[in-house]
């Protein structure tokens, strides 16, 4: 199991290669890598996540735990990156390993609900225009209260 | 001393990312900070109002999370609710 905040960028198959190792029970290998996007028109959009690494990690920790007591997961892993990224950079990595796919799926948009709602990172948008902090969104809360209540089994 | 800390939006209206000051007296819990803090005017006011607050060693978000239980200081931070991911 593995968190990491970073500014530098990450190579997916040398990731997905240390979390896989060579595990034969691991069926489902499920990944979410979410990029910058370009949001309003092109017009050299910017996003800029700032934040406090310590307390990233801890939340991270945090959550990686509370996805482990829902899902019999075999190992998983979060990468968030921090810093200056241009439109089409990588910003996150969430890949998940469990013995079945149903539950690495839900796994990992567990993460990624928690990711955009609950973990302190803040995006910046930077155009020609101006600088803006980017508001949050009502449908990400959304899909983040589908997991209240829920129970899985524990790992 | 009491450390409280200041993230994106909220730093950039108040200018500051972080300060240390002594608890101020009958400051118990983060109502009672906000409303210390907005005697300052100005951004200060609209602090409370600016998102939400996780209180040193207890309740995140919580405006009645105590502080200055701690013997070594406590630690709270008001930041704009989170865009990552």
């Amino acid at each position: 199991m593995m968190v990491r905040v970073q500014e530098a960028d990450f190579d997916v198959g040398a990731e997905l290669a240390a979390l896989r190792r060579d595990e034969p029970q691991i069926g489902a290998l499920v990944l979410r890598r979410p990029r910058a996007r370009c949001q309003r028109r092109r017009r050299g959009l910017r996003d800029d996540a700032r934040t406090l690494p310590r307390d990233d990690r801890e939340s991270a920790c945090s959550d990686r735990r509370r996805s482990r007591q829902r899902w019999k997961l075999i190992d998983a892993m979060v990468i968030h990156r921090v810093g200056r990224l241009l439109p089409g950079d990588q910003i996150v990595l969430v890949a998940v390993a469990g013995a079945h796919r149903g539950e690495a799926f839900a796994a990992c948009e567990f993460i990624m609900d928690y990711l955009k709602t609950r973990a302190p990172f803040w995006k910046r948008e930077v155009t020609p225009q101006g600088a803006r902090w980017v508001a949050a969104r009502a449908s990400d809360d959304q899909a983040a209260e589908r997991w209240q209540g829920r129970s899985f089994r524990p790992c | 001393m009491l450390k409280i800390l200041y993230f994106a939006s909220v730093r950039e209206q108040l200018g500051q990312g972080s300060e240390e000051l002594p608890l101020p007296a009958g400051v118990v819990d983060v109502a009672g900070l906000l409303g210390f803090l907005a005697q300052r005017g100005g951004a200060w006011e609209h602090l409370a109002g600016s998102g939400t607050c996780a209180g040193g060693q207890s309740g995140n978000g919580r405006l009645d999370a105590p502080i200055g239980a701690e013997d070594d200081g406590d630690e709270v931070a008001f930041f704009p609710p989170v865009t990552g991911g």
